[in-house]
């Protein structure tokens, strides 16, 4: 069972909780100059990291609100969570880069 | 190969089973083969097979980095059943159940198929509607599928709680009788044994780490732990590690890996002649020839590549099991454990070609593809020997994720088994 740090409420139980997947996806603009493959990208092909992923949360069963989550999808351990519109903590910035090449997107 | 007869089992009992072969060979791998298959779970194992089989393509080498079957292959609740909805489907998942119908003496290897029946059970107008459609579109299609009564349903899983009281009231079922179980182990060393006597190579504890390409992109050998192995055309068939492979590759796959969870119980004498799946929970569960029920349920609800499964899902799996069938409430369970599965948007396996030349694929098959490793090893072997996806195999490729042409089996799918 994890316990998730809330930016709003703090630690809560796994099952206060409902994972959005993948975070800080951009919907491909404007809309005439988006061609298939971009566009199918988008709607169907998402990061699944065997390791650190960035993901969004909602504490469904407390505060309602969205958040962010950066979770090893291995260990399941937690290792930051943050507010919606907030960038990605610097140090897993630097961790993200460092992970092997996750291929084109 | 010894091949296994009433006659080979009597001489060995004379001998005290001492003289029985390995069932497959285990050379050291070459530096060059005409096809190299990636994971040996059972999509990759029929591959090899039907590739020796119906291509005449023998020189081929299949790379497990674990054991055979150690992926979800050996993990899996052995369902195996065709009532899926549009004719694609139908059409893919029927072929495959065909083939299993005559594997035992196809692979002279005892896969123990039980066509024992999947019953489904429905507990709401809504899902009584939807059944009738669903049995409808199998029935068009040419699948056999009937709906039941109550009382039906009551007679074929006398465990279940159909009193007026029950949480999940009882509307009605729908049943394919030629669904059923068939031992998994069976199903990969049946057809490990039968591709290694045609000249296949089998190679566990050969990791997969890299792919060397030419200028114009084609691979031309893969490096693994076992050294560098060049060949003509390369399969993957990894399951919940698809995405690791296609990154290796340097290309994305539209697949998320999740857990899937399943259980085990003491065993116990025959309560249950069936497979039953409750529309309402997702629960399903049959009884082992050994005689514990093995349960499954939905999936964890967050990516994952640790075979383990989380609580809530433990909960609400076993809370569903203790609600509907009442007297196995006490039951204990013997074993739980987990495997990670390759989830795709329209519950539909991905076959045929990848972006890099010479490199296709066989994933995307989810929580339901115990029931479809014969026909998807079929596909990619003719993908591969021919260089065009086969009929049945061409409306699952990769490209219908561009095109839009989805083929969606949520309803059939979405609930594993
Ligand atoms: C709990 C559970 C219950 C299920 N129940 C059912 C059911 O009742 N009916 C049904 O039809 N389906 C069911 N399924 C789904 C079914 O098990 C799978 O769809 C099917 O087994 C997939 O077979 P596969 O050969 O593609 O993958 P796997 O059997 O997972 O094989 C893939 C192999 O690739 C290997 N591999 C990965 N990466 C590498 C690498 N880099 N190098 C070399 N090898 C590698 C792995 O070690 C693994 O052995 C269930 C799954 C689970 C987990
Ligand atoms: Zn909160």
């Amino acid at each position: 069972m994890l316990l998730i740090p809330c930016p709003w409420c703090g630690p809560r139980d796994e099952i206060e909780f409902h994972c959005g997947g993948q975070s800080h996806l951009a919907r491909p603009e404007p809309w005439h100059a988006v061609d298939d493959a971009t566009w199918g990208d988008y709607l169907f092909t998402r990061d699944n990291p065997k390791g650190l992923h960035l993901e969004r949360w909602s504490h469904a069963a407390g505060c309602r609100r969205w958040f962010n989550v950066a979770r090893d999808t291995v260990s399941h351990h937690i290792l930051a969570t943050y507010r919606m519109g907030e960038p990605v903590p610097e140090a897993l910035q630097r961790e993200l880069a460092a992970a092997a090449p996750r291929g084109a997107s | 190969m010894t091949r296994y007869n009433a006659w080979s089992l009597l001489k060995q009992g004379f001998a005290g089973q001492r003289g029985w072969t390995a069932a497959w060979r285990s050379p050291e791998p070459k530096s060059r083969y005409d096809v190299v298959i990636v994971g040996g779970g059972g999509h990759g194992l029929a591959t090899a097979y039907y590739l020796a089989k119906n291509h005449g393509v023998r020189n081929v080498a299949l790379l497990e980095k674990g054991w055979l079957g150690g992926g979800n292959t050996g993990r899996n609740t052995t369902i195996v059943r065709s009532n899926y909805y549009y004719p694609q489907s139908a059409a893919l998942y029927d072929f495959s159940l065909r083939l299993y119908e005559g594997l035992a003496r196809e692979l002279n290897y005892n896969i123990m198929l039980s066509q024992r029946g999947v019953v489904n059970v429905l507990h709401s107008r809504h899902d009584m509607e939807g059944a009738a459609r669903w049995v409808g579109a199998m029935n068009a299609n040419g699948i056999d599928a009937e709906l039941l009564t109550p009382r039906q349903v009551q007679e074929r899983v006398p465990l279940l709680d159909v009193s007026p009281r029950a949480r999940y009231p009882v509307w009605g079922g729908f049943e394919q009788r030629r669904g059923g179980t068939a031992r998994h182990d069976a199903v990969a060393w049946g057809y490990a044994r039968a591709a290694s006597a045609l000249g296949v190579d089998i190679i566990q504890g050969c990791e997969l780490q890299g792919f060397r390409r030419e200028g114009n992109g084609r691979v031309t050998a893969v490096e693994t732990s076992r050294g560098t192995i060049a060949a003509d055309a390369f399969g993957m068939a990894v399951a919940g590690h698809s995405t690791v492979v296609a990154a290796m590759g340097g290309f994305r796959l539209p697949v998320s890996s999740y857990a899937l969870q399943a259980f085990v119980t003491e065993p116990l004498k025959p309560v249950l002649d069936t497979v039953m799946l409750s529309f309402g929970t997702g629960m399903y569960i049959s009884q082992s020839d050994k005689g514990g029920l093995v349960i499954g349920g939905g999936l964890d609800h967050y990516l994952s590549y640790a075979q383990r499964g989380n609580m809530p899902v433990i909960r609400h799996v076993l809370g569903a099991v203790a609600d509907q069938l009442p007297a196995l409430g006490r039951v204990r369970l013997a074993r739980q454990w987990a495997g990670i599965v390759d989830v795709v948007h329209d519950s539909s396996p991905i076959l045929g070609e990848t972006p890099v030349p010479g490199l296709f694929i066989n994933c995307g098959w989810g929580t339901g593809g115990f029931k479809a490793i014969p026909v998807g090893g079929w596909m990619l072997a003719h993908h591969i020997a021919t260089g065009r996806p086969h009929d049945i195999a061409a409306p699952f490729a990769l490209s219908r994720f561009l095109s839009g042409a989805l083929i969606d089996e949520a309803a059939a799918s979405g609930i594993p088994h």
